[in-house]
């Protein structure tokens, strides 16, 4: 199958700073695709890419098909930040009426949508609360929400399941993989272990190198490792 | 329809918060009742001095209500240096001679109001010279509330719209949801139109209040139409909107959004005609014709003053337009810093 996001020798400098450097990698239809990497390796300036919402210095990304970053395709995207974008004088329910009309979803959809969403990450309780009076984990759970409300083919997740409880990231992951098995493809940021192994594929970014690329067993099997932690560790080392 | 997201979102965010939006309305209101207070007070009563001047003069000065003080001509120029007397009246051959100590226009015009009832009052056959007038201090006649207030009205409107925009903004870029907004199909151009229409409908209606408040409960002058007033307070508004989002771009936090106040708002009260600009330098004065409350309060001035139309305002008018359309193109081409597209 043609790949879904094909990331072609991506570098990307802020200033003088580097921080990545030549990147290439694919990520297949309808896969989870976990991004590994210790904080500041550049996992979120690589989704931000994805997204459309960064360019590369240089090199290039495509996604379904077009270079990025365009306009219908990031349509067919679904992005969620790093950290809660959302509007806090605002109800749960405004925010994401909000965002269900900037994807153009027409009013009874909208509706449909938003009642749907608000029961997966099970704010519908919560819908009338202005998000200043949310928890950090509720806010979580609706920045989620609002990724999904126009049914995107493609979900980049940057570190979603940060300040969310055990029980929840549970139901998130079963979710994600739902999703994945009707046909949507899903990039998550991690720098938990135990996330990383619940993705199809896995890519380890280390000081904005790909080091290593490949299903979570694969890359085990290679470097001969128990746990993706040695595993990390080896190609880590291996590269210096 | 994107469009529409936007607007109804600000809406809603500004219900939220009551504060802001009294603010904006009740805080210049405030403001100009104060200045209307202050300029607007008791009557003053002039104290003149009088020389050498004919009795009849002397009492029909005195009839106005005004306080006089017989002296000579050198007595009266030390009082008027230590301000004890407002002006001095003397016979300069068959002429009367007012001077004017003339720094403080409350009082100068309170001596020329007395002046002229007295002259008003006397016979016809004694009427027949009038007093010519000169300034101790060389002051014109400065204008009072009702003649700066038309440029106060166009400054607050300015001033609020320019903050609260702006602070807006730059909100939505540091929260991270204009990255959020970026990164879904909506064009730039929504997002600046989007904001432009969402504020607007709040400006009109502070434009309007204000507008109403300084005309009608202040009694500011008005001798033109409330129409224009209003159409050339939201042209004003419109303009500091845009140029409070696009100097956003600028600003890290709501702090150094506060810096541009004395850089960028500030000035332009000094070159709006609120004081007189004759004795400044050509190249200094020619700074003026690049500020948008220069144009905006000499409509204003033009409406409510002279009680003009449309002819003498259209330049102003269009300026203003433009102003604001180039500060929205700026604006879009600004929010490329943050995606290509
Ligand atoms: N706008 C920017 N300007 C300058 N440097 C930046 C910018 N954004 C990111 N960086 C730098 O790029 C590097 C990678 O940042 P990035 O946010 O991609 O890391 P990350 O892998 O997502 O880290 P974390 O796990 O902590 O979120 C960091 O060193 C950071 O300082
Ligand atoms: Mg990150």
């Amino acid at each position: 199958m043609q790949p879904h996001i094909k990331v072609d020798h991506v570098s990307k400098s802020f200033g003088k700073k580097e921080v990545l450097k030549d990147v290439s990698l694919t990520v297949k239809g309808s896969e989870i695709f976990g991004l590994l990497g210790p904080s500041g390796a550049g996992k979120t300036t690589l989704v931000k890419m994805m997204a459309g919402i960064e360019s590369p210095s240089t090199g290039r990304i495509t996604v379904l098909g077009t270079v990025m970053p365009d306009l219908n395709t990031m349509g067919r995207i679904g992005f969620m930040a790093q950290s809660d974008a959302l509007y806090g004088e605002l109800s749960a329910y405004e925010n994401l009426d909000f965002f269900a009309s900037v994807y153009g979803l027409p009013k009874k959809k909208r509706q449909e949508r938003i009642e749907k969403v608000l029961e997966l990450v099970n704010l519908t309780e919560d819908r009338k609360k202005i998000v200043n009076q949310f928890s950090g984990g509720m806010k979580r759970r609706l920045s989620l929400a609002a990724v999904l409300l126009h049914e995107p083919d493609i979900l980049i997740l940057d570190e979603p399941t940060v300040g969310i409880d055990p029980v929840l990231r549970q139901a998130v992951w079963e979710e994600l993989h739902q999703w994945s098995q009707r046909g949507t493809t899903i990039v998550v940021t991690t720098h938990v272990m135990d996330e990383a192994e619940k993705c199809d594929s896995l890519g380890m970014l280390r000081d904005g190198r790909l080091i290593a690329m490949g299903a979570p067993d694969q890359l085990k099997e290679a470097s001969s490792s128990a746990t993706l932690e040695e595993a990390f560790l080896y190609y880590g080392g291996a590269r210096q | 329809m994107r469009v529409r997201a936007i607007v109804i979102r600000i809406i809603r965010q500004f219900f939220r918060d009551k504060r802001t939006l009294a603010l904006m309305i009740v805080a210049p209101m405030f403001i100009l009742l104060l200045l209307h207070l202050v300029f607007n007070g008791e009557d003053y009563i002039p104290v003149i001095g009088v020389g050498d001047v004919p009795e009849q003069i002397e009492d029909q000065l005195a009839d106005t209500g005004a306080k006089t003080d017989r002296m000579t001509e050198p007595e009266a120029y030390t009082a008027m240096d230590h301000q004890e007397i407002d002006a001095f009246i003397t016979m300069n051959g068959m002429t009367p001679s007012v001077i004017l100590e003339g720094s403080d226009p409350t009082a100068n015009r309170a001596v020329m109001q007395a002046l002229q009832q007295a002259f008003e009052n006397m016979k016809p056959s004694e009427r027949s010279v009038r007093p010519d007038v000169t300034y101790l201090y060389g002051a014109e006649d400065l204008s009072l509330f009702d003649n700066f207030g038309p440029v106060l009205i166009g400054f607050f409107i300015f001033f609020f719209v320019f903050i609260i925009s702006g602070v807006s903004f730059l909100r939505e870029r540091t929260g991270g949801t204009l990255e959020r907004l970026l990164a879904t199909p909506l064009r730039r151009w929504e997002i600046v139109t989007g904001y432009v229409l969402g504020f607007g409908i709040f400006t009109t209606f502070q434009a309007s209040i204000i507008s109403w408040f300084a005309i009608k409960v202040l009694g500011i002058m008005m001798a033109g139409s409330f129409g224009y007033v209003l159409l050339i307070t939201f042209l004003l508004a419109m303009t500091a909107l845009t140029l409070g989002t696009l100097l956003s771009a600028f600003a890290n936090n709501e702090l150094q959004m506060m810096q541009f106040i004395p850089l960028v708002v500030i000035p332009q009260i000094f070159f709006s005609g609120l004081f007189n600009l004759d004795t400044m330098a050509e190249w200094l004065r020619s700074i003026s014709v690049i500020m948008p409350l220069t144009y905006g309060a000499d409509a204003l001035r033009e409406v409510m003053i002279r009680g003009k139309g449309w002819s003498f305002i259209d330049h102003d008018i269009y300026i203003l337009l433009a102003f604001s359309l180039f500060f929205m193109i700026l604006n879009v081409y600004a929010l490329k810093k943050h995606r290509r597209l």
